[in-house]
């Protein structure tokens, strides 16, 4: 069964962002001056073979443990389904 | 006649400072042999050298790629020997992505790429690659980074300077830490630091590109010169051979 996974990598929180701190300028410079914060990250697609949910999210925590996030400094979090699902939505 | 100390200079795909290292090497009378990274042995080496650049392309983070190529099991286990390991600028990004060494390097503060000379103080003048510097010197190196902001939790910080593990600071010219003396937002100025054993060191700056008075200064062949001496003093370097 095949999977796609959206996986958000963020600098962990109170670590200093300056791409985040230079977005937020840019914002209040276009007259939102409301915007307080924003944290920069990384989006990463993937397509992946698993048999089932659990394994799917099995192998996403270890992708992201060992390669795709440094818990030095970052977090990971994802989004999963089905491929057939994110077709349907895709052409939708 | 045969050149000595043999030092193994790692080549990634994009790495850049390859050949700068194996000009260091000739002006100090080394022999560099330079080792791909797909390579699972080193060629018995009195040390290893990580060279700056932007290994696999920088691609996910500096260093997260290079970390698995087959180089690097070698690497460890000579670096977890006592081996010396010098890693600088992209190769200190790979020790810590690694493990070998603490922390992480993040993008600098001010966004810029820093090419320039940059002044830094010897915290700590003592093991394979600072013995021959003095303690609290000031010298001048070459930085060429984008990303060498060096972050660790604060109790790593705190670790690193209870063992005096903090062997190199920026500084201005005058040895100062304040005004604009840090390049890149490093925490506590850290541009330099050695493992436990002293054997391995990661910092930013490149001391192979500090060889010659002519291209600005020399305080790199000083630096790297110390290799030589800890050596000799090493009744173990032969024993850790297997």
């Amino acid at each position: 069964m095949r999977w796609l996974a959206e996986v958000h990598v963020r600098l962990q929180p109170g670590i200093a962002d300056p791409e985040g701190q230079t977005i937020a300028g840019g914002l209040r410079s276009l007259g939102f001056d409301t915007v307080s914060e924003v944290r920069a990250g990384k989006l990463l697609r993937l397509g992946f073979e698993a048999p089932d949910r659990a394994a799917a999210e099995a192998a996403l925590t270890e992708m992201c443990r060992r390669l795709l996030a440094n818990p030095v400094m970052e977090t990971a979090d994802w989004e999963l389904r089905a491929e057939d699902d994110a077709l349907t939505e895709a052409s939708a | 006649m045969s050149r000595w100390p043999r030092v193994a200079v790692v080549v990634f795909p994009g790495t850049w400072s390859d050949r700068d290292f194996a000009h260091a090497a000739e002006l100090l009378g080394w022999e560099a042999r330079m080792v791909w990274h797909a390579e699972a042995e080193l060629p018995d080496p009195d040390a290893v050298v990580l060279p700056g650049g932007f290994a696999h392309g920088d691609h996910l983070r500096t260093g997260a790629i290079a970390r698995f190529s087959p180089v690097m099991r070698s690497v460890a286990s000579f670096a977890a020997a006592g081996g010396p390991v010098l890693g600088s600028c992209n190769g200190f990004q790979i020790l810590t992505e690694a493990g070998i060494l603490p922390g992480a390097l993040l993008r600098n503060d001010h966004l810029e790429f820093r090419c320039d000379w940059q002044s830094l103080r010897v915290e700590r003048a003592a093991g394979p690659w600072l013995g021959e510097l003095e303690q609290g010197e000031t010298i001048s190196l070459p930085i060429s980074h984008g990303e060498g902001r060096y972050y660790a939790e604060e109790s790593v910080l705190d670790e690193l300077e209870r063992t005096s593990r903090v062997v190199l600071r920026y500084t201005d010219a005058a040895g100062s830490l304040e005004g604009d003396a840090n390049p890149n937002g490093s925490l506590r100025s850290i541009a330099g630091i050695v493992n436990e054993r002293g054997n391995v060191l990661g910092l930013m700056p490149h001391p192979e590109r500090a060889m010659e008075a002519e291209v600005g200064g020399s305080d790199g062949l000083r630096l790297l010169r110390s290799l030589e001496r800890w050596l000799v003093a090493q009744p173990a370097v032969s024993e850790r051979r297997p």
